[in-house]
């Protein structure tokens, strides 16, 4: 669905992206991992648009998206959230969510003033599908708070609320369970596995809580140096020696041998 | 002692005018305010819009004059003031098409834009010199006073009178339903809102279902009409000078910062907040202190503390101040 070709990123002499290739399949969940510093968060920005690749390409289905705008992107059905929560602080919850579809036709002057009626009905559905999606989220209770007093926890769930008021098909998702608690985690990790498999979502998430990876994703995807380490199945990774060098570190090493003795 | 000819005189010499004063600031403000909050910087062409736009309005009244076209009680002006904001519409569209698209699209830095904007404000003094010259122009017509001094104190039977000139009220009147409208739009349509989204996080706003283009472009429509009201109801109040709209970008953007810049509402608080401060400040209270006082204590000076000299000097006061203990202004804007 999605494909990277030797995508480079460097910033002066530092190379964040150095020749990584990677493909993303239809109806997958694909977890990107990898130590801090491995380039993931600067892919995820040349995919998304937020950044202009120094050299390589991006496709999807086969169309060459390498260097478009992110609103370009959006109306591709590529969406993504941010590592630290961006919300509309001003707004309430359920405006936030309104806010997202795109062509609404109160967005022009002229049916500001002489299509009320048209609007009026738009947003009654889009109000509908906002408390829908504020539902499923288990959220329905900050509906009417404003966006910028809520909880980080509960902004990475309306972060995650704005990707279903479109049908999005590509998702990244941008450590979407950093800083929040256990309880809140598992209702992300249930909302993602549920559009996956209800909607059809495809994601791509980059995470540091291996368990939560274990539950969600496959492939696993392991970034170092800007390059891609290995790929596979979230137990195989954790079983390559390579990777626990680089990445798990030798806690889990140690556990193993444990375990084998 | 006499508290009623002391409350009429200080109504009459400062409440009224700084109430429209205030009301003329506090349009510019929001004009300054609301470019600040969607495109990201502050615009000192800001005062030359204003001016452009009543430079319109002042033609276009001088051709309707002649037509013998008129409001009756009401001045032509209004009438001309749909024309007056059309032209400075195209004129800030073509500006933004021109100049300002550019360094957007190279993603200049805030302080760039804010040396660029200098450079139109030039341009803009330059084109309405041309056009006009420099001299005075008073183009009010119609009736002069809601309240003539004179028969208020033959109606009250007073000392002091107090007047009440249409121009004000209209003032007044305009910006009430300029501000109430503006509020509207910012607070209650898809337009608005998507303003406002891409004030609060331009970032998600991309990544949302928002036009950056059309959002900036409606912006620019609002600051058009928000200037050319103003610029006519400050030329309307005293009289259309090219060279005073220079002067008051200080007291506007003063009133945009020290209300929170960015914030609407504030920019309109602000607006009151430093035309009150200016006319109080500046207005000598001899006669208002005569009357409080007993006979024995009446003043021999004027008993003001500034000359109007320093006027706008209040207002650089007051921004210094803000900005020292309240960077974010009165409302919370965003801090500069």
């Amino acid at each position: 669905m999605i494909e990277v070709r030797d995508l480079h990123m460097h910033f002066g002499g530092f190379r964040a992206v150095d020749g990584a290739s990677l493909t993303l399949e239809q109806g997958s969940i694909t977890g990107l991992i990898g130590p801090n510093g491995a380039g993931k968060t600067s892919l995820f920005n040349c995919i998304a648009g937020v950044l202009t690749p120094t050299s390589g390409q991006v496709f999807f289905d086969g169309e060459d998206i390498t260097g478009l705008k992110p609103h370009e992107l959006f109306h591709k059905g590529i969406l993504r959230t941010f590592q630290i929560a961006h919300e509309f602080g001003s707004m309430t919850c359920r405006e936030n969510l309104m806010m997202v579809p795109a062509g609404q036709s109160g967005e022009t002057l002229w049916n500001t003033w002489f299509g009320r009626k048209r609007i009026a009905e738009e947003e009654r559905a889009l109000r509908a599908k906002a408390d829908e999606v504020l539902e499923f989220l288990t959220i329905s209770h900050i509906a009417d708070l404003k966006a910028g007093e809520i909880s980080g926890g509960q902004k990475k769930l309306l972060e995650l609320g704005r990707t279903m008021m479109v049908d999005a098909k590509m998702v990244f998702l941008d450590e979407v369970g950093a800083g929040v608690n256990r309880t809140l985690l598992y209702t992300i990790g249930d909302a993602i596995k549920r559009l996956n498999v209800e909607r059809g979502y495809t994601f791509c998430m980059i995470e540091h809580d291996m368990e939560f990876i274990k539950q969600l994703c496959d492939p696993v995807i392991v970034m170092a140096q800007g390059k891609v380490m290995a790929t596979g199945s979230a137990s195989e990774i954790m079983q390559n020696e390579a990777v626990i060098e680089a990445y798990l570190g030798t806690g889990v090493k140690n556990k193993k041998t444990e375990e084998a003795q | 002692m006499d508290i009623l000819n002391a409350l009429v005189a200080f109504t009459n010499f400062v409440v009224v005018p700084a109430t429209a004063y205030g009301s003329q600031l506090a349009l510019g403000a929001l004009g300054v305010t609301l470019i600040y909050g969607v495109l990201r910087f502050s615009n000192f062409a800001h005062g030359e819009t204003m001016s452009f736009g009543a430079m319109v309005v002042v033609l276009v009244t001088g051709l309707f004059q002649s037509w013998g076209l008129s409001l009756g009680a009401l001045p032509t002006a209004l009438l001309a003031l749909p024309f007056g904001i059309l032209a400075t519409a195209l004129l800030l569209l073509l500006t933004d098409r021109v100049v300002y698209k550019f360094y957007r699209k190279v993603k200049a830095v805030p302080v760039m834009f804010v040396i660029v904007s200098t450079g139109v404000m030039f341009v803009m003094n330059g084109l309405v010199r041309m056009v006009v010259g420099t001299d005075d122009r008073r183009f009010s017509d119609g009736a002069r006073f809601v309240i003539n001094a004179r028969e208020f104190k033959a109606w009250s039977g007073l000392n002091e009178g107090l007047a009440l000139k249409t121009t004000q009220v209209i003032t007044v009147v305009v910006a009430m339903i300029t501000v109430a409208a503006l509020f509207w739009f910012l607070n209650k349509t898809r337009t608005g809102k998507s303003m406002r989204a891409f004030s609060d996080n331009e970032d998600l706003a991309l990544l949302s279902g928002i036009n950056p283009e059309r959002v900036v472009m409606i912006t620019w429509l609002l600051v058009a009409a928000l200037a050319t009201i103003a610029g006519t109801l400050y030329g309307l109040d005293k009289s259309y000078k090219p060279f005073i709209f220079q002067q008051l970008l200080l007291p506007v953007f003063a009133a945009a910062i020290v209300g929170g810049i960015g914030n609407p509402l504030g920019a309109v608080a602000g607006g009151f907040v430093i035309a009150f401060s200016e006319v109080t400040l500046t207005y000598a209270f001899k006669k208002v202190v005569t009357y409080l006082g007993p006979d024995s204590w009446a003043p021999d000076g004027l008993v003001q503390l500034l000359s109007t000299d320093y006027k706008f000097a209040v207002s650089f006061a007051i921004l210094i101040i803000v900005l020292l203990f309240k960077p974010t202004g009165l409302f919370k804007g965003q801090s500069i």
